[in-house]
């Protein structure tokens, strides 16, 4: 059981594995370019210059420009900022919204455990990013409906998550001392149980949000997600799909900046569940 | 055996109404009112009046779930764009669907398997590294960009292949490449984990203590008691491949299921959306339904879980 103190560990843990201190670099690396684009980015993503459309990469243009002349290392920097900031709301909201539904069911179980576990099992009967579609097709494509979209889409992962360590807590001697002395019900979630799922709730946080960036441009690709002008990599991507013909640069760059920002969450994820879960390392 | 392939077919019926009730509400959960969306811009009040009442908008949402399965079951219902029995819109899609999901199982399980034996039997040498890179990658890759890179190279620069649309055996390569390359990392991982379990048990020990050819060892005993798992993921993956070729679709004009569902949606053809996501839904559960009685038909300790 990872507990506080052992965060000294856990670091140490982390430090040592290869894979996850790439993927934290990468991590890192991707946040701060959501974070500064306007500064470091080297033209304006939005700027058409139809006389030099679709040119290959060059000093000026070293991602080459899209069939509107914009420049597209611009637009793959722009990108970041698109993805990190929607999914990460998506994840925070998913999170919330997993651990309510995750501890009322461990908690108190019976009748509102099963009914609450059912729904998670037909939400996760849709495979893959068809709840997502399902859900945009409804609310029609655009920023916030993808939130929605993808956080509840993401959010019985961590019901579970939840649920799992409620159950593995709630029967142990320090929650029985609690009810004991007459702590509240709510008074004990908060103080006792919650604090005891956060890692694992991290380790699938970190996960869920690769899976969240990839729907984003998926949706987005399909034209069900951020509209254009907008820099996304989905959207990019799907422009570039119809020039692959005439300017395969355009298929590159973004696809590439999606590619190591899903594995940097990925490695990152898989090392802190390593770096938590000793145990199930080597397996 | 017959009472657990009973519990779960039992078990099934509230997620088969779930699925059934999740896809009916997508064009309930339209914010506004769906009649006027479908009707579409400068439809008249008479129109949507009209609309609202051919579809039954007007009704009791209980009555309009009746309705809508019972369309389905009779054929009664009817696309709106085209105005043909939705199922007869769906299954030729579907079963390019099903035709793209077969051959794409086929060569990642191939890929797959062949990977992870190699990398369990050789375990920590470059090959195992290698194998580990490979599927870290695979299940990385966001797969419409890989789509595109396997364009760029096979279509664009080699001209082997072509670039989309459904004809000969050529057209089916490079979709089934890509909506398989998760699958065969994540095959590849199971294979090489359930060896490794396999590899360390005493009865292989023992076989090789009586001296066995290694070879023989690895695939008269390891593999085929390592296989239970890699079979099952296989299956479950072959859900998964079903509901995710959307993307694929997408990307190389396949006329699949999912791509018509995407369709239909800027169709606002939302009765086509309501069939098409249920009919991915319900095969893929299906598919994880057999998948279960498959496991315990061969694996008799899991019938009593």
């Amino acid at each position: 059981m990872p507990k506080k103190s052992s965060l000294s560990i856990t670091v140490k843990r982390i430090s040592k594995n290869k894979g996850a201190l790439v993927g934290m670099f990468i991590v890192i690396v991707i946040i701060i370019v959501a974070i500064t684009a306007p500064f470091i980015a080297p033209k304006d993503p939005y700027k058409q210059d139809l006389l030099s459309s679709l040119e290959g990469p060059s000093l000026n243009h070293p991602f080459g420009t899209d069939i509107f002349g914009r420049d597209v290392l611009s637009r793959v920097i722009y990108g970041a900022r698109t993805s990190v900031s929607i999914s990460f709301l998506a994840v925070v909201i998913a999170i919330l919204m997993g651990m309510i539904a995750g501890t009322l069911a461990g908690y108190f179980g019976g009748v509102l455990d099963e009914i609450l576990m059912r729904f998670l099992d037909i939400l996760m009967a849709f495979p893959d990013i068809l709840l997502a579609i399902a859900i945009v097709a409804a609310l029609g494509p655009g920023k916030s409906n993808l939130i929605i979209a993808i956080a509840v889409y993401s959010f019985p992962q961590f019901a579970r998550v939840m649920r799992a360590s409620v159950l593995t807590i709630k029967n142990s001697e320090y929650i029985e001392a609690a009810k004991a002395i007459g702590e509240s019900h709510i008074s004990i979630m908060i103080r006792y149980v919650v604090p005891n799922a956060l890692a694992p709730i991290i380790v699938q946080a970190t996960l869920r949000m690769a899976t969240a960036i990839l729907t984003i441009s998926g949706l987005s690709f399909l034209g069900l997600g951020v509209k254009p002008p907008e820099a996304e990599w989905g959207t990019d991507l799907a422009m570039a799909r119809v020039y692959l013909e005439i300017a395969p640069h355009l298929g590159i760059f973004p696809g590439l900046a999606l590619f190591l920002t899903v594995m940097g969450f990925n490695l990152f994820g898989d090392g802190l569940n390593d770096a938590l879960n000793p145990r199930l390392k080597d397996r | 055996m017959t009472k657990f392939i009973a519990r779960r077919l039992l078990l099934l019926i509230p997620v088969i109404l779930g699925v059934s009730i999740i896809s009916f509400s997508i064009m309930h959960m339209i914010p506004g009112d769906p009649a006027r969306i479908i009707a579409g811009e400068g439809a008249t009040k008479q129109d949507i009046e009209a609309i609202r009442s051919k579809y039954g908008l007007d009704r009791p949402l209980i009555e309009q779930y009746f309705r809508f399965m019972k369309g389905i079951l009779t054929n009664d219902l009817r696309s709106i764009k085209t105005e043909r029995p939705i199922l007869k819109e769906i299954s030729p899609r579907f079963l390019n669907t099903v035709q793209l999901a077969v051959v794409s199982i086929f060569i990642s399980s191939i890929i797959g398997i062949s990977l992870g034996i190699a990398s369990a039997v050789r375990r920590n040498t470059w090959l195992d590294s290698f194998a580990m890179f490979f599927s870290l990658i695979g299940v990385s890759m966001p797969i419409f960009w890989l789509g595109i890179l396997l364009i760029i190279i096979f279509s664009v620069f080699l001209g082997w292949l072509p670039s989309g649309g459904k004809g000969g055996v050529e057209h089916i390569i490079l979709p089934a490449v890509t909506l398989g390359l998760a699958t065969s990392a994540i095959i590849a991982r199971m294979t090489r984990a359930s060896m490794l379990e396999v590899l360390n048990q005493d009865y292989v020990r023992t076989a090789k203590a009586f001296g066995l050819a290694k070879r023989k060892v690895v695939y008269k005993y390891v593999l085929r008691n390592a296989l239970i798992p890699i079979i099952t993921v296989i299956g479950l993956q072959f859900g998964y491949l079903l509901g995710g070729a959307v993307l694929t679709e997408s990307v190389f004009g396949w006329p699949g299921l999912g791509r018509y569902v995407v369709d239909s949606i800027f169709n606002r053809d939302y009765i086509a959306v309501q069939v098409g996501i249920m009919i991915i839904a319900m095969s893929f559960v299906l598919v994880n339904l057999l998948v279960d009685i498959f496991y315990a038909l061969i694996d008799p300790r899991l019938r009593r879980g």
